[in-house]
Formats: structure tokens, C-alpha cells, sequence
């Protein structure tokens, strides 16, 4: 599903070079529930970037099902970021002006689906994840955990074959965390590929396979 | 991305930012206000004169004494004073088939009095085809009888005003005026004509023109007024009237013959200049307008850099970002165009309340030329914001 071949990415930071990814190779089988671990500035966000054709490797080959993204132009990219990929961020980035039902639509409206299925789509989503009540809030009404819901359910309303969540509790209490973590794992379950980045031993154990970074370099 | 979400889409992010937008909306639509505003002035002075010149009558030729040229060579051996026009040139163009009427013309100035009124007036001298050259009309009475013209009659026909201020509430016709010696009777009042080019046509006494020839006496003519029966005759007519007066007066051409047309359209040229000039210098506040949109949209883009992020990170291409942004300016500039077109209209009604002879009209051209450069200049400008906003790196935009 995701094979990254001998990766490389480095960033400058003043007059310093400094390797974002080192040399790495990976393989992700669809399907998998996989954390990435290490701490702040092993490459972590980097990782989870260059899978989620945000940012460009400077060496080496990246193959998402089956495509080498590195030849791909702009926009066939963004194309496939937008069937393939769904983004869960800590700090949920959900836009104030729209209500929580045209936040979860927003990546079917840039995809052009009509609005009829996109309505659709957004009711099965936000019956799945229990949103229903809160469809037509404004992120602002709603609580930490719900708003993380609805960041999940725009994630996955596109139906896609990788889920990227980026410290998805870390802006959440424990209980809410716990939530999200098993919304999470159920669309594991149902078969969606799993990256979650996070700091905190104990959900990185849940997964099925940690990856441990340091210094842009995967440890065995 | 369709259309309708993309307008739906930049109608929520406009009203989110709701001071923003309206400072924007106003700009653009004093821009487009003051287009219509000062066009419609150029445009209602160019009215208002072909208006007035049309009042003359139509396909008009004006005969007056004098030649206007720049001539080379040796001064005359004779005098060059032009020579006068008189009742026997006009009489020799009335043979002409193409002349439906002609008016000769004495104007000078007069007292006017009656009973103990007295009032200093324009005096024209004529004759009965007078009332159709000039299009008159009348309120009272008749106008000036169809006498031969060198046949002085002690008849007269007074202005409005005139008419007005002598006689108050009297009765006018049949009494008699005086005008300095002479005396005459007045048959008719000119309905209320106003201004005509210069001449107030209310404070004016109208009588056959030998009589006016005897009071001021004075044998030359001040103009020929011609109207000529079509249009397309009017330039053989015009080499007619010349070749007339320069056979009667020894070989010289020492009239000018300016036809009402030609004076029109010089008229409307220079006038429709005035209306372009007007137009342009009002369009130079819809180019600050439109950089005002860039200025505000590139604080947008920095304003609303993780948005773009997530657009991107959600699967935007750059290019629709790009039009995303675009669209913000272009409908901005828009909705700016048509308040500013309601404003203008506005204006426009106002200032015919308080000028109900001038109209106040914005030509079309200015309409469609306010709104395309609102359009254009919202698109221009807002072409660098928009790139700028395409380009952002989504991973540094997400952390923004």
C-alpha cells in the first residue's frame, strides 16, 4: 500500500541542514494500525507529511497503491490526496464560518461531487461517528471531542484507503481521547489503513506496529 | 469544484469577515457611482445642447455677413469691409426650389413700454416664416402676418415674460406698445419658449422686419435663416446660397453659410470628449479601488493562511485555490459594481429633482464600461493574492 524507498528530506534551519528523513525505507500493508513514536524533531510530522503527499521528497521513491508520487504533477497529486488520504490534526482545523455538516463536505465540495450525494455522504458519515445531533453547529458549540469527530468524519468521508492522524487526542481530555481512539479503530477495523503520530506510550502501544524515529531515521 | 459552490463557498468567507467586505463593497462601488455620476453629467450637457440646437428647427442653413479665412498675398486695393446682407439677397434666395422657408433677421435693442411700464428688450425683425423656421408656438393671438418684406406693418408679437411683466393680468392683444418713436399693436404671445442658445425667447418683441428696418434704421441684415425641405439638399442648397451671394455681390464671397448640422456635431464631438474624459477620470477610483482589494486580500491570504492549508491538505489543487481567490475579488468587485450602479441611479434622480431641465442620464456604454473595469480591475489585482495563496507550501501553511 505505502512503500518509501531509500527517503530522504532535508530542511534548512539557518545555516544548518537538517535531515527531516534520512535514508528511509518502509512498508505499510493495507490494513495496518501502525503509531509513529520518537520525540520532537526525529521526523515524525516529516513521515507523515511525505505519505500525505503534503511535502516532497528531495531523494529516494514513495509508492502510494501502486503510483510513484514523486512523477506525478500537481494536481493529478492533489488528486490522489484527495481519494486516497484523510488528515486528522491535533488542533482539528475546522473552519468557524461553516457548520459542522459543511465542514465534513468541504473535501467532496473541492472534489465536485454533486450536492445531493454529498449530502448523503455527510448523513452516513455523521450517523457513523454519532453527530447527528450536531450536524448544524458551528465548531465554537461544540466540545473538544465532537470537534475531533467531526475532523474524523470529514477524514473518512471521502472514503479513503489511508487515515493520517497527527497527535489526535493531544488537544483532548483523557475521556474524549479515548473516544476518538476507539472512533479510530473502528474504521481500522473496517479495513482503512492506520498512521497515527503521537508522543504518548500507551496509545502507540494499541497499534498493531510502532515505528520508532530518531534523528530522521527509522530504528529497527 | 462547481461553480455554485465556489460562489457559495466565497459568499460564507465574505460574510464572515463582515467589516472587511463592506469596506471593500463601498470602495468598489463609490468607483463605479462616480463613473455614472460624472458620465451622466457629460452626457446630460451633450443633450441639453443638441436639444437646444434642435429647437432651432431642422435641416437649418444660417447666412451671415463676413467671411472667416486667413487669405495670403497682397492686401486689397478696395476696402475689404464685408457687404451687408440685404431684403433683396434674401428675396433672390427664396427663388431656390429647395428653400422651404426663409426668415431674414434684424435683432437690436429696444425700451418696450405701455401705460407706465417701460421694459429694455431684444427686438427681432422678421417675417411670418419665422414661426416655422424657429419652431415657435404661440399662447395668445397670432403670429406676424405674411406681408411682402419689405412692407413695414405696426404690428407686433411679444415674448412671454415680456408679455407677462407689462401688461400683469391686463389684456394684451390689440393694445398698443411703444417701442422708442414708433407704436405698434400686438397681435400674438410667443408660448413660454425659455432659453434658446443665448436668447431669452420670453423677453423678445417680434415685428415684420421693414419696420424694424425703420426703427433702428438700418438696411443690412443681421442673419438669413433657411430651412431647407430634405436633408440631402442641404449641401446644394448651401453652394446655392453662396454662388447666389457672390454673383450679387460683384464676384466676392463675402458670406459664411453654416448649416445647424455641422454646427451640431461639432457640438457633439466636443462634448462626447467631455463625457470620455469625465468617464476616465471616474475610473481612476475604480483603479484604487481595485488596489485596495489587493491590499486587503493579500492581508486575507496571511489572515487565513491555515485555511489554505487544509483546503490543500483536503485535496485542492493549486489552481483551485487560485480560483477560489479570484472569485473572492471578482464577486467583491461585482457586488461593488452593482451597489455602486443603484448608488449612481440614486444620484442621479436626486440631481434631477434640483435640475429638472438637465437630463441626467448615464450613457450605456459607461454602465457596461464601470462595471467590466470594476470586474477587470478586481481580477487584475486580485490575480497576485490569489497566486500567492496558491503557492503557499500546504505543511508550512498547516502550521500557520
Amino acid at each position: 500500500m505505502i512503500e518509501l524507498k531509500n527517503a530522504s528530506r532535508t530542511f534548512h534551519v539557518g545555516d544548518a541542514l537538517v535531515h527531516g528523513l534520512d535514508d528511509v525505507t518502509l512498508h505499510i500493508a493495507a490494513g495496518e494500525y501502525i503509531s509513529i513514536m520518537g520525540p520532537s524533531g526525529s521526523g515524525k510530522s516529516t513521515l507523515l507529511n511525505i505519505i500525505g503527499i503534503l511535502d516532497a521528497l528531495d531523494s529516494g521513491e514513495y509508492i502510494l497503491d501502486g503510483k510513484h508520487v514523486n512523477s506525478l504533477n500537481e494536481s493529478h497529486q492533489a488528486q490522489l490526496r484527495r481519494d486516497k488520504i484523510g488528515f486528522v490534526f491535533q488542533s482539528f482545523h475546522l473552519l468557524p464560518r461553516l457548520t459542522a455538516a459543511e465542514n465534513i463536505a468541504l473535501p467532496l465540495t473541492l472534489a465536485g461531487v454533486d450536492k445531493k450525494d454529498r449530502e448523503q455522504r455527510v448523513a452516513e458519515v455523521v450517523a457513523a461517528l454519532d453527530l447527528t445531533d450536531r450536524a448544524h453547529h458551528r465548531p465554537d458549540q461544540l466540545s473538544g471531542g465532537q470537534r475531533q469527530r467531526v475532523a474524523i468524519a470529514r477524514a473518512v468521508v471521502t472514503r479513503p484507503r489511508v487515515l493520517l492522524a497527527d497527535e489526535p487526542t493531544g488537544n483532548l481530555d483523557f475521556a474524549s481521547g479515548m473516544e476518538v481512539m476507539k472512533v479510530l479503530e473502528d474504521l481500522n477495523k473496517q479495513g482503512i489503513t492506520l498512521l497515527m503520530v503521537t508522543h504518548d506510550a500507551n496509545l502507540g502501544a494499541r497499534a498493531q506496529r510502532t515505528i520508532r524515529m530518531l534523528d530522521g531515521k527509522v530504528l529497527a | 469544484m462547481k461553480i455554485t459552490d465556489i460562489i457559495h463557498f466565497v459568499m460564507q468567507a465574505l460574510s464572515g469577515y463582515r467589516t472587511r467586505t463592506f469596506l471593500l463593497l463601498l470602495a468598489m462601488a463609490i468607483g463605479v457611482a462616480s463613473v455614472v455620476l460624472l458620465t451622466s453629467l457629460g452626457e446630460g450637457a451633450r443633450l441639453y445642447v443638441t436639444q437646444q440646437f434642435s429647437s432651432l428647427g431642422t435641416n437649418l442653413l444660417i447666412v451671415l455677413p463676413g467671411k472667416n479665412e486667413t487669405t495670403g498675398g497682397a492686401p486689397p486695393m478696395m476696402g475689404a469691409v464685408p457687404r451687408d446682407i440685404t431684403l433683396d439677397d434674401a428675396r433672390a434666395l427664396q427663388r431656390n426650389s429647395y428653400v422651404r422657408r426663409l426668415a431674414p433677421l434684424i435683432v437690436g435693442s429696444a425700451p418696450v413700454s405701455w401705460q407706465s411700464y417701460e421694459r429694455e428688450v431684444t427686438i427681432l425683425g422678421s417675417t411670418a416664416d419665422l414661426y416655422g423656421v424657429r419652431q415657435l408656438s404661440l399662447s395668445q393671438g397670432q403670429f406676424l402676418p405674411p406681408l411682402e418684406m419689405d412692407r413695414a406693418a405696426p404690428v407686433c408679437v411679444l415674448g412671454y415674460t415680456l408679455a407677462d411683466e407689462l401688461f400683469r393680468s391686463h389684456r394684451v392683444l390689440g393694445e398698443w406698445v411703444r417701442v422708442n418713436q414708433y407704436r405698434c399693436r400686438v397681435i400674438g404671445v410667443l408660448g413660454d419658449e425659455g432659453m434658446s442658445l443665448g436668447t431669452d425667447m420670453g423677453d423678445v418683441l417680434i415685428m415684420p422686419v421693414a419696420s424694424a428696418q425703420a426703427l433702428f434704421n438700418a438696411q443690412s441684415l443681421f442673419r438669413i435663416l433657411i430651412e431647407v425641405t430634405q436633408a440631402e439638399a442641404m449641401e446644394r442648397t448651401q453652394k446655392f446660397v453662396i454662388a447666389t451671394l457672390r454673383e450679387r455681390h460683384d464676384g466676392e464671397e463675402d458670406v459664411t453659410v453654416i448649416s445647424q448640422d455641422a454646427l451640431l456635431a461639432t457640438f457633439d464631438r466636443i462634448l462626447g470628449a467631455l463625457t470620455y474624459t469625465l468617464g476616465g477620470i471616474a475610473a481612476i477610483s475604480l483603479l484604487v479601488a481595485g488596489i485596495m482589494i489587493m491590499n486587503v486580500m493579500l492581508v486575507a491570504v496571511a489572515q487565513r493562511t491555515s485555511e489554505i492549508g487544509l483546503l490543500k491538505a483536503l485535496g485542492a489543487a493549486r489552481h483551485q485555490i487560485l480560483m477560489l481567490f479570484l472569485a473572492e475579488s471578482a464577486l467583491l468587485s461585482l457586488l461593488g459594481a452593482m451597489i455602486g450602479l443603484a448608488l449612481g441611479f440614486l444620484g442621479n434622480w436626486v440631481l434631477q429633482q434640483y435640475f429638472p431641465d438637465f437630463p441626467f442620464t448615464a450613457p450605456v456604454w459607461a454602465l457596461w464600461a464601470a462595471i467590466i473595469m470594476a470586474l477587470m480591475s478586481g481580477l487584475i489585482f486580485g490575480l497576485m493574492p490569489a497566486k500567492r495563496a496558491a503557492n503557499l507550501n500546504p505543511v508550512v501553511a498547516l502550521n500557520g
